[in-house]
């Protein structure tokens, strides 16, 4: 009997240290939002990023976890003098995963395709200062401007500025080829996603060989899973409420960031009396914004004074210009004509932070004796009557696009509001190349909004990450959707 | 029996057309725009305009509706709007989980249900009628979400047993069914409750007939007048709640879907709803109606099965 037991203890011990080695290579990550389709270049739901951005595919540029904007498929780029002309170097030997090389005609076909007029690139307006793409040479791209613009190797680094290539660019949304570090194993649609490491990659191999993304969207099944440790990290984990139990038990690590997203109370700046800035203002004193992120998002949260993410190194705390100061507020109100106050709606969008955050604020609202109709609205209703045909007083969301300031030039955008001055300081932006200049401007743009109390900053909205102990990497913050599986090891 | 069946399946294509016409024109007059969903906040109206042509929604409402139809009865039922696959394969891979996820379900709550509403009836008064009844009313008053989330607390949190949801698929036909015990327990609970106390009721009426009076006199004990008697004739309203249960099975696991997080049929809509994939809504909707008008098919045609009299009606 002793020795096929021993042989049976041995056989044990090697499939337990098999499977430790293969729990050492591979994680399971929870998200709570499943992509419609894996495509980056078609489409804006920011889950597509969480999952192919930087691991399937890849562009000329590429963001850090600070925001900081990095080479990647581009090794190096001269700019001309006049700052129109941007000569980009590709890098050597960089296949898709289909075996294809990549090479100008590539990053040509990508751009041509995302300004084309049939375009579904959900961010058309990263490539519109774009006058022409050129192959100069098997992996020389130039790119032409019409003017001058700082931003461009920033808007080179989104997912939707992604390289594709003509081959499989039409099928990417189901069947993706980048040129990234790993591929699309598997998609059982609802629930998982698994992406496995290219044995062709051409950079260096990642330490991760396989990893699941798991859709929860539910917070207590989020919970649940990651107490019963059926997935090694949550990324952007739904139930803030929840945290300090997590930060409470050994077995996990809790990370806390900043998104993009700058959480506001919109307003309709055209709408009477909304249309008068001292109405406007009246609602930002009105505004306790620690009640507010307490109660949203149980104390997560950075307060902003203007539309602007708080880590970027060019932001300027404005909080002060919108202090909390109910006795101010109601004077402006009655300078403005409404001693009494005055009725408006409030439309909220789905997520928890909209629906419980409206709740306190229409109460704070109701103290300087601003009443508001709070109406409930599902996402694709928000987008119909709030989004696109204006129909509201009120709204609270998250602008989640990194650096997205450049929304208070359009004229057609959902605020109303419309400000020459505004306008003539982002299109200097725009020509200006020179960092210390470009901060300046920046400054002035964030007051200027902040001053023109265009909308009721709040909050940018927190990142909050659990994750088991010992996997390393993570992002922190998310200065894009991004989980850059290349970065995670576990100890 | 055929004119029987004849009628029936008559009445069924009638109510489906009325029902495909019903979900058409609520989602026409639904508020909310699939392209715009798709392209979020910065998109430039020419880019949503775009998708709208390529995804076929310029087209006039007649138009859409009588190609849905058409497509219908060629079994093609278009793309996704979100997934870009089509609609028939999303909810076959659904319908894989959902359908046993209902049968599970619906096979425990009856193993449990037809005992234990046997026995009490059997035993009226007694104190085996008694703890059907009290654990009865227990598991009826239970929202079966919570009692799915105590379950997750215990099995998968404490104990470890089970994995807190999701749905590893049907390439291990063992683990696939150890994923959709819990979820099935949780579903069976109240059905079960609620079909014991069916059976019971409609047992001890029955055993009130004439007809087993008449048996008992001619010499059967209880329990044979029971079985051979009374079980048969008792079963007709057990027979409807168990398909109006499978209905509700297939369609009404949503929550319990969503605490498991399993990719099953009742996420999907919820899912495409938010989204408004309406090709998918729209598809569901409809394969919904029809799964519940042939289960109500079914079901009539086993009344006739059970009770020769509707036969000749």
């Amino acid at each position: 009997m002793r020795p096929p037991l021993r042989a049976m203890v041995l056989a044990g011990a090697l499939a337990l240290t098999a499977g430790m080695a293969n729990a050492q290579s591979s994680v399971r990550i929870g998200m709570q939002l499943e992509p419609p389709g894996l495509d980056p270049t078609a489409g804006a739901a920011q889950a597509i990023d969480s999952v192919v951005y930087g691991n399937i595919f890849q562009g000329l540029t590429r963001f850090t976890e600070t925001g900081a904007v990095v080479p990647a498929l581009a090794e190096s780029w001269t700019i001309s003098d006049d700052g129109r002309t941007y000569v980009f170097k590709l890098r050597e030997g960089v296949t898709f995963s289909d075996g294809t090389t990549l090479d100008a005609g590539d990053v040509v076909f990508s751009f041509t395709r995302a300004v084309a007029p049939d375009s579904q690139n959900a961010q058309k307006g990263l490539f519109a200062q774009i006058e022409k793409v050129e192959a100069t040479g098997p992996l020389e791209v130039t790119i032409t401007l019409k003017q001058p613009q700082g931003s461009f190797l920033f808007n080179m680094a989104w997912g939707d500025a992604s390289i594709v290539a003509p081959e499989s660019a039409a099928t990417n949304a189901t069947n993706p080829v980048g040129t990234g570090p790993y591929v699309l194993k598997d998609w059982i649609k609802g629930d998982r996603i698994i992406l496995t490491a290219r044995d062709d990659f051409w950079g260096e191999k990642p330490a991760i060989t396989e990893a699941t993304f798991q859709f929860i969207s539910d917070p207590t099944a989020a919970f649940a899973a990651m107490m019963a440790e059926d997935i090694d990290a949550f990324i952007g984990y739904p139930a803030p409420e929840n945290i300090p139990q997590f930060q409470a038990d050994p077995r996990f690590q809790v990370l806390i960031g900043n998104t993009e997203g700058e959480t506001i109370l919109a307003i309709n700046n055209r709408q009477p009396p909304l249309d008068d800035v001292r109405v406007r203002e009246a609602i930002a004193h009105a505004i306790d914004r620690k009640a507010v992120i307490e109660g949203a998002y149980y104390g997560y949260g950075t307060p902003i004074g203007t539309h602007f993410a708080p880590h970027n190194p060019a932001y300027v705390d404005l909080t002060h210009l919108s202090a909390y100061d109910p006795e101010r507020s109601r004077q402006l109100l009655a300078e403005a004509g409404y001693p009494q106050g005055f009725t408006t709606t409030l439309k909220l969008p789905p997520p928890s932070y909209a629906r419980r955050g409206g709740e306190i604020i229409a109460a704070q609202l109701a103290a300087v004796g601003i009443k508001v109709e709070i109406t409930n609205l599902e996402w694709a209703q928000w987008l119909d009557e709030v989004f696109k045909q204006r129909n509201y007083g009120l709204t609270i969301v998250s602008h989640t696009e990194p650096f997205d300031i450049g929304i208070y030039g359009r004229t057609d955008y959902y605020f109303n509001y419309d400000s020459p001055e505004f306008r003539a300081i982002m299109a200097e932006l725009d020509a200006t190349s020179d960092p210390e200049k470009r901060k300046a401007l920046l400054a002035r743009a964030q007051e200027h909004i902040a001053r023109d109390y265009v909308n009721a900053y709040l909050f940018q909205l927190p990142l909050l990450t659990v994750a088991r102990k010992g996997l390393k990497g993570l992002w922190a913050n998310a200065p894009a959707a991004a989980t850059i599986l290349a970065e995670l090891s576990w100890e | 029996m055929l004119r029987y069946s004849l009628t029936r399946l008559a009445s069924l294509t009638a109510s489906l057309l009325v029902a495909s016409l019903v979900i058409f024109l609520v989602l026409e007059v639904v508020p909310g725009d699939p392209a715009a969903f798709m392209l979020g906040l910065e998109a430039d109206p020419e880019t949503v305009a775009a998708l709208r042509r390529a995804l076929g929604l310029d087209a006039p409402a007649p138009v859409r509706y009588l190609d849905w139809l058409g497509g219908m009865l060629r079994g093609e039922f278009g793309l996704s709007y979100t997934y870009k696959v089509p609609v028939a394969e999303l909810i076959a891979d659904r319908l894989w989980i959902s359908l046993p996820l209902a049968l599970y379900a619906l096979a425990l709550s009856t193993l449990i249900a037809f005992p234990a509403g046997i026995v009490a009836a059997a035993r009226r008064g007694g104190p085996a009628d008694l703890a059907v009844m009290g654990t009865t009313q227990l598991g009826i008053a239970i929202p079966n979400f919570w009692f799915a989330m105590i379950l997750v607390l215990i099995f998968a949190i404490k104990l470890r047993l089970f994995s807190a949801g999701g749905f590893p698929g049907w390439g291990d036909p063992l683990a696939a069914m150890k994923a959709l015990t819990l979820p099935a327990i949780a579903l069976a609970l109240p059905q079960a409750s609620i079909l014991a106390r069916i059976m019971r009721s409609s047992l001890i009426e029955t055993l009130q007939e004439d007809y087993i009076r008449t048996a008992r006199a001619k010499g059967l004990t209880p329990a044979q007048a029971l079985w051979r008697h009374a079980l048969r004739n008792a079963l007709i309203p057990v027979l409807t709640i168990i398909g109006m249960q499978f209905s509700f099975l297939i369609a009404g696991a949503i929550i319990i879907e969503n605490v498991f997080f399993l990719p099953g049929l009742g996420r999907l809509v919820f899912q495409a709803i938010t989204q408004r994939d309406l090709m998918v809504v729209k598809n569901v909707a409809m394969l919904l109606v029809l799964a519940i008008t042939l289960v109500t098919f079914a079901v009539d045609l086993a009344y006739a099965a059970v009770d020769p009299r509707l036969r000749r009606r």
